[in-house]
């Protein structure tokens, strides 16, 4: 039985949607973060195989762009995070609602 | 038969990591999921033929991005116990629902339109060489703005960090 690039796809739609539930459903500001990464990594896994689906390296050098816009995302996301943990002693995302009108 | 055991061993670890990341009530163990996921992603791309990518995964991702969030998790404590409650009405209904909506449809055009490899093409071999071929020919452009991009959060980060202790003295911040 071959593995094709539709396993790997599949895989990357399920990563993906437990990002995207961790996003949603979790309250802790790391933890949220941590759930952008892990869509980031799954669309990654999609670049890489329908890339060799297609026989084509371009998707692979996508891939070294998302990881070092994401390194750079995360330096200035935890900054933030730990900015606002300094102000408010709190890392829950439903505590920073001073922007309510 | 190689590559199938290795997606199923793999794949159900990457699974069970990234769950353990969505449902551990303790954000160190949901980093450490969320590593194991990152490790058997780099598995992946080796059996993709994605060499450096792999290296990169491990160095990078692995490697600087988990241990910086382990470090933040340290400096701002994990002692205290996450406030589940939904102040959104059905937000989480809602959440549970649209995430399956999304995962069916993904399932649904996976499994029609699929695109056709170009014939004649064969499996890329991404190693060192042929990336930086790549990189430094057709890429060159967004390659010189990723350094700027990588500048400009450096200097973000530094002016965080000092943003609080400025405002605190009364400094001309």
């Amino acid at each position: 039985m071959e593995v094709t690039a539709g396993w790997y796809l599949s895989l990357g739609a399920v990563l993906f949607v437990i990002g995207a539930g961790g996003m949603m459903l979790r309250r802790n500001a790391l933890v949220m973060f941590m759930s952008i990464e892990l869509m980031l990594n799954a669309v990654n896994l999609s670049f890489v195989a329908v890339g060799r689906h297609t026989g084509d390296l371009n998707g692979q050098v996508a891939v070294f762009f998302v990881m070092v816009v994401a390194a750079a995302e995360v330096v200035v996301g935890l900054a933030i995070i730990i900015a606002v943990f300094r102000r408010r002693a709190s890392a829950s995302v439903d505590d920073l609602a001073v922007l309510k009108g | 038969m190689v590559e199938l055991v290795l997606f199923i061993v793999f794949g159900v670890i990457a699974i069970a990591g990234a769950l353990a990341m969505l449902l551990h009530p303790n954000p160190v163990h949901g980093a450490l999921g969320l590593m194991a996921t990152m490790l058997s992603l780099a598995v992946f791309y080796v059996v993709n033929s994605g060499h450096f990518i792999a290296a990169v995964q491990v160095v990078v991702y692995a490697g600087a991005v988990m241990t910086l969030f382990l470090f933040v998790i340290m400096l701002i404590g994990v002692d205290q116990a996450e406030n589940l409650e939904e102040r959104l009405p059905f937000q989480r209904q809602l959440a549970l629902g649209l995430g399956a909506l999304f995962l069916v449809l993904m399932g649904l055009i996976g499994g029609t339109a699929w695109i056709a490899a170009p014939p004649g093409s064969s499996q890329p071999n991404g190693t060192v060489e042929a990336i930086a071929d790549l990189i430094f020919t057709d890429w060159l452009l967004p390659f010189e703005v990723t350094t700027l991009l990588l500048i400009i959060a450096s200097v973000g980060a530094v002016v965080l960090a000092q943003f609080e202790p400025r405002r605190k003295d009364g400094g001309d911040s």
